[in-house]
């Protein structure tokens, strides 16, 4: 930092002020939209009646001792003058939001449970729960021995695994390579990009509760995120380059830009979760393979848009000029290339790629949230790192390895436990291979 | 709205157990990151493994205080010593991944179901502080501000902990030992060039700071008697740094001043923002939405002073970590 | 400066280094002769950059208690031969040993305990801390760097004392006593050249490896340098150093080493390298600079990335907006 030009300094330093205001602004606009429109939603009935358009949620996951999920059981919550019930998913889940937290009796409706299975001895029902600070209360039921239910055949529950973590991998891919692009041509690790991700659902929902044509709000979502990018770079990131600040400061101005945007998407948005049109359908039957046809859809639009990117990487003139800069900023700039505009372009296009990316998350997961993003940014991390810091093509395979392994351990890992797996791989990874999948051995000395 | 009971309840942020075990935490980020360099942004997986170290040991295994706060310290070291290995030979960036995703690590495995015997999953665990109030020496009654003979009694022990801690770090770092890891902070290649196991440098100061942080966790729990996971998310870590960089991150002093100032901040607010709305001044957000409101204000400062004022209230600007 | 920075290296009987005319070399000279008393001995050391041969040394002796000048041109790969030596880089191949020992595989802080010590093309002050704390860091066998004797100032405050005053003496020498108590990033770029050199010496070592030493540093003092580097020789210290300046190095060099390419050209006493038509060959063979700022330039670039199979996106220093340039942009103005 010793370094830092008095010229642009100057510069710089009220580039930023205009900045720092310029971004808010942008972004308060974003979701001023967005936010009568969440509210409009919440009383009239979304697109599906979910019980979660409360803030607080009891909720749980039946499965019996041979941890096969138990569907179509009703559990009932009452209290605090408030009565709900729920009914238990395919995959056992159960959830049900209650207004304000407090204590609350919960009843498993035992004669809604499937021929052999009971609730285990000593299990207490009905029972009394109380919330705890955070604003989801997770509610066990142990059952006992009964006769095991048939298990789904190993190999085919392992395929379809498999192709949910390919869709899954490649949604990651579109963050993580915007994210590695960033980080390849300007050093800066982002920590805001997981508030660039839910940007992309949320400005879907915004606009689609807003009467917008589907067709029409997915595009003006996707360009939102490209703005977001855009003028991230021109009002925060280049005027910091300029006045020189180095890269660990820059990581923790990220750090700030996330939990400014996270908050303030949460002020605008509420707590709840909101679905996407659509988002809630059926899996459908593909020869041996159940999948929900969103997960399917998402998995080629991510394959396609990603192979795009390559292309573009690799054989347009912008496409090198992307590479110089990130091997060697100096000699790209002294080669006559204009650097500032190649790294305008990877915000730009890395702010797309996570809208799309979030667009996607949106209905994988499925549900809208404040912080959906900032969920996955850890598993975009791992991928990245996985691949090595900083190499594109790294990033893509390394959040495919990524998707796989996380969907592939939730066969054996509770899926409380989803995203522990992969976040173990990557610090054992890292452990033997530093460099990651594809990087290159670190320079000595 | 009174004004003058919100300024009191801010003042009276400066000395709760809370501000002592953030000025706690972050006083260990200032031994990772602005005596050595090291990002760690795992801090709260520090203080979660503190407090739940302690917490199981006592309530499971019935082990004594003593033995329990013994098993923090020592559970915080492995934890960093299992961080640094693959990673304090890497680069930095290596690091603050690394940390934040075992920080991560660490809060899943204290919520899920599955483990809800030992650990009480997202419920968490309590009334594990009963032996420690035992050893309360002072009477029954009321001390100042009203306080009751418990909140003395945590509050003495919450600041004599900081203050003995902020000593032993002044100690150290005025020391040779101190100075190979602030050279190591610049330019560990440099240090290394002098004949300094710059490795193992970096590894005791990951520790000792790790270990402040478990201490943190304690002190964050015991008063209150209860650990919840949820409180051990990332945000608390971001926080610590906000703590950090508020105060001046190469200080001893700075992290302790700012936890105080970012408590009372965040009082200040809440309680000014929830008069005005219940005085009707100010209608266009909920007393939720101020919540969030403060949030956003702790991002944006966060941002504001990195850029403006890296140095934070007490640091010296030509002893700034950033090189 | 023989009161303060004694070595530990006997010297031999009745022997002065200053005015030792024994020869430097056993038998004949030429690139990879051996010694009558080397102190660095380096067999088949190579390492490459994707493809690049930066150093590829066959053989090479370094002289004790000699001043070595390491000359060639830019790119010649001498900073690299020096990573390699005290171990901040890796090669792929050879071994070499230093004082009898072999130093394959041992890392970089050891090799400055056996008393190997180098300097920095880049110089690497610590810009935060003072100029005497940089001093003191450099000292060695100090018990308050261990951890467990830090807290107590009784054990290391007298080391303290002593490390001090030896600081003082070396600063009072660079001529940097003035600065002792500026943070060492008000110094300017010569200055700071003096600190790390000064710096070095603080670990009394045994082989000093300086790298570039007189880039930037004011010619005013350049000549009391010299003295001081030759001064080195007195007290029984060998000196490797690299430098571009061919006057500097007849002024003070025992021996030169030539390289070029990676490898080892030529090598002899000042005066007969110099008129050696290898190292000629070796400073003018060396100019195919491409001129990035023509039109030429950014294809040839893009020719070089095609040829680059591992080039996608990203290595080290990826991302670090040029800080070569603004580094060495730096120097340029101390130099003015
Ligand atoms: N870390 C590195 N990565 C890639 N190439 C390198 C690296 N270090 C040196 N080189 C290359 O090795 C060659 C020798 O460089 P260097 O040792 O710095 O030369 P000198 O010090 O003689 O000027 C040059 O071609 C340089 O580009
Ligand atoms: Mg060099």
């Amino acid at each position: 930092m010793q370094s830092t030009p008095r010229g642009p300094s100057k510069r710089g330093s009220t580039g930023i002020r205009k900045v720092t205001g310029a971004i808010f602004a942008v972004l308060l606009a974003v979701l001023m939209i967005a936010a009568p429109a969440a509210q409009a939603t919440t009383p009239s009935p979304s697109p599906s009646p979910s019980p979660t358009t409360f803030q607080n949620n009891i909720s749980g996951f039946l499965r019996d001792d041979a941890r096969t999920p138990i569907p179509g059981v009703r559990i009932k919550a009452t209290g605090n003058g408030f009565e709900g019930t729920a009914t238990s998913s395919a995959n056992g889940q159960w959830s049900i939001g209650v207004p304000v937290q407090g204590t609350y009796k919960v009843e498993l409706d035992t004669s809604t449970l499937p021929q052999g299975i009971k609730l285990a001895e000593g299990q207490e029902n009905p029972r009394n729960v109380t919330f705890s600070q955070t604003s989801n209360l997770s509610v066990i039921f142990a059952f006992g021995k009964g006769i095991v239910v048939q298990q789904q055949d190993l190999g085919q529950s392992i395929l379809n695994r498999l192709v949910a973590g390919i869709s899954f991998g490649l949604l990651l891919a579109l963050a993580s390579v915007g994210l590695s692009l960033i980080f390849g041509t300007t050093g800066l690790t982002n920590f805001a990009h997981g508030e660039m991700v839910t940007l992309g659902a949320l400005a879907l929902f915004a606009f689609n509760a807003w009467g917008v044509p589907f067709w029409l709000a997915v595009i003006l979502a996707l360009t939102g995120g490209a703005a977001f990018g855009y003028v991230q770079d021109l009002a925060l990131w280049r005027p910091l380059r300029r006045r020189g600040m180095a890269l660990v400061p820059m990581m923790i101005v990220s750090i700030g830009l996330a939990l400014a945007v996270r908050y303030a998407y949460q002020f605008f948005f509420g707590g709840a979760t909101q679905q996407l049109p659509g988002a809630q359908v059926t899996d459908v039957q593909i020869g041996p393979i159940s999948v929900s046809p969103n997960t399917l859809w998402s998995l080629l639009i991510s394959a396609v848009v990603i192979a795009a990117v390559g292309i573009v990487l690799l054989r347009t003139r912008l496409g090198k000029a992307t590479r110089a800069v990130a091997d060697n900023p100096a000699l790209a700039a002294a080669s006559g290339i204009d650097v500032d505009r190649v790294i305008r372009i990877v915000w730009v296009v890395g702010g797309l790629l996570a809208a799309l990316g979030g667009v996607l998350w949106a209905y994988y997961r499925p549900g809208v949230t404040w912080d959906m993003g900032s969920q996955i940014l850890l598993a975009i991390f791992a991928g990245v790192t996985l691949g090595g810091l900083g190499t594109v093509f790294g990033a893509l395979i390394g959040s495919l390895v990524v998707g796989i392994f996380i969907e592939l351990t939730s066969l054996v890992l509770p899926p409380d436990l989803k995203y522990v797996g992969a976040l173990v791989v990557m610090i054992v990874v890292l452990l033997f291979r530093p460099q990651g999948i594809l990087g290159r051995r670190e320079r000595v000395g | 709205m009174d004004i003058g009971n919100i300024l009191l309840l801010a003042l009276g942020e400066f000395l709760t157990p809370t501000t002592a075990a953030y000025g706690l935490a972050a006083l260990g980020l200032a031994v990772h990151f602005g005596y050595s360099g090291l990002l760690n942004f795992g801090q709260a997986g520090f203080m979660a493994i503190g407090a739940y170290g302690f917490a199981i040991s006592t309530l499971q295994f019935k082990v004594p205080f003593i033995v329990g706060l013994l098993i923090a310290v020592v559970a915080a070291s492995l934890f960093a010593l299992l961080l640094g290995v693959p990673t304090l030979r890497l680069r930095a960036d290596y690091l603050a991944i690394v940390t934040i995703a075992a920080a991560e690590i660490v809060r899943y495995i204290v919520t899920t179901n599955t483990l809800f015997r030992i650990t009480g999953s997202a419920d968490g665990l309590s009334s594990f502080q009963r032996e420690f109030d035992t050893f309360n020496p002072f009477p029954a009654g009321t001390y100042i501000f009203g306080w009751s003979n418990r909140d003395f009694y945590v509050r003495v022990i919450s600041w004599a902990v900081v203050i003995l801690s902020a000593v032993i770090v002044w100690l150290l770092m005025r020391s040779p030992w101190g100075r190979v890891l602030k050279g190591i902070r610049e330019d560990e290649n440099a240090v290394r060039s002098l004949g300094k196991n710059v490795y193992s440098y970096k590894m005791q100061a990951l520790v000792i700071g790790g270990i402040l942080g478990a201490l943190a966790g304690l002190l964050f729990t015991i008063p209150r008697g209860s650990v919840q996971p949820a409180n051990y998310a990332t945000d608390l870590t971001f926080f610590l740094w906000t703590v950090l960089l508020l105060g001046g991150m190469s200080t001893v002093l700075g992290p302790i001043v700012g936890a105080m100032i970012f408590w009372a901040v965040l009082s200040l607010t809440q309680n000014l923002l929830s008069g005005l709305i219940e005085s009707g001044a100010v209608t266009f957000i909920s007393t939720v939405q101020a919540g969030q409101l403060r949030f956003i204000l702790v991002g944006v400062a966060l941002m504001l002073l990195m850029v403006y004022r890296p140095q934070g209230v007490f640091g010296n600007k030509k002893e700034l970590a950033f090189a | 400066m023989s009161h303060v920075s004694h070595t530990e290296v006997a010297p031999e009987e009745g022997v002065n280094y200053m005015t030792d005319e024994r020869p430097i070399a056993e038998g004949e000279i030429g690139p990879g002769c051996k010694k009558r008393d080397p102190i660095v001995i380096a067999r088949d050391v190579t390492r490459s950059f994707g493809g690049i041969n930066a150093v590829d040394v066959e053989y090479l002796e370094i002289p004790r208690h000699k001043i070595t000048a390491l000359i060639g041109p830019n790119g010649a790969g001498k900073t690299t031969l020096f990573n390699l030596l005290t171990g901040f880089d890796i090669p792929q191949s050879g071994t070499w040993e230093f004082d009898g020992r072999n130093l394959a595989g041992v890392s970089s802080y050891k090799v400055a305990r056996m008393g190997m010590v180098r300097t920095f093309q880049l110089t690497k002050v610590m810009g935060k801390l003072t100029v005497m704390e940089n001093m003191r860091l450099g000292a060695s066998r100090q018990q308050g760097e261990l951890l467990r004797n830090a807290l107590f100032k009784a054990i290391w405050g007298g080391r303290e004392k002593e490390i001090t005053e030896q600081a003082d003496a070396l600063l009072v020498k660079f001529k940097l006593d003035a600065k002792k108590d500026d943070y060492a990033a008000s110094l300017s770029g010569g200055q700071r050249k003096l600190l790390e050199m000064a710096r070095a010496l603080m670990v009394q070592p045994k082989l000093v490896m300086l790298d570039e030493p007189m880039a930037g540093v004011n010619p005013a003092l350049t000549q009391s340098l010299l003295d001081h580097i030759k001064n080195l020789k007195a007290e029984g210290m060998t000196v490797l150093f690299v430098e571009h300046d061919m006057h500097v190095v007849r002024h003070i060099a025992d021996w030169v080493v030539v390289m070029a390419e990676g490898k080892i050209v030529s090598e002899g006493p000042p005066g007969v390298v110099m008129k050696d038509p290898a190292v000629i060959d070796a400073y003018l063979g060396a100019h195919h600079d491409v001129d990035l700022g023509a039109a030429e330039g950014i294809r040839e670039l893009e020719a070089v990335l095609e040829a680059d199979e591992e080039s996608i996106v990203g290595t080290e220093d990826a991302g670090i907006i040029a800080p070569e340039v603004v580094v060495s942009g730096l120097e340029e103005e101390d130099r003015k």
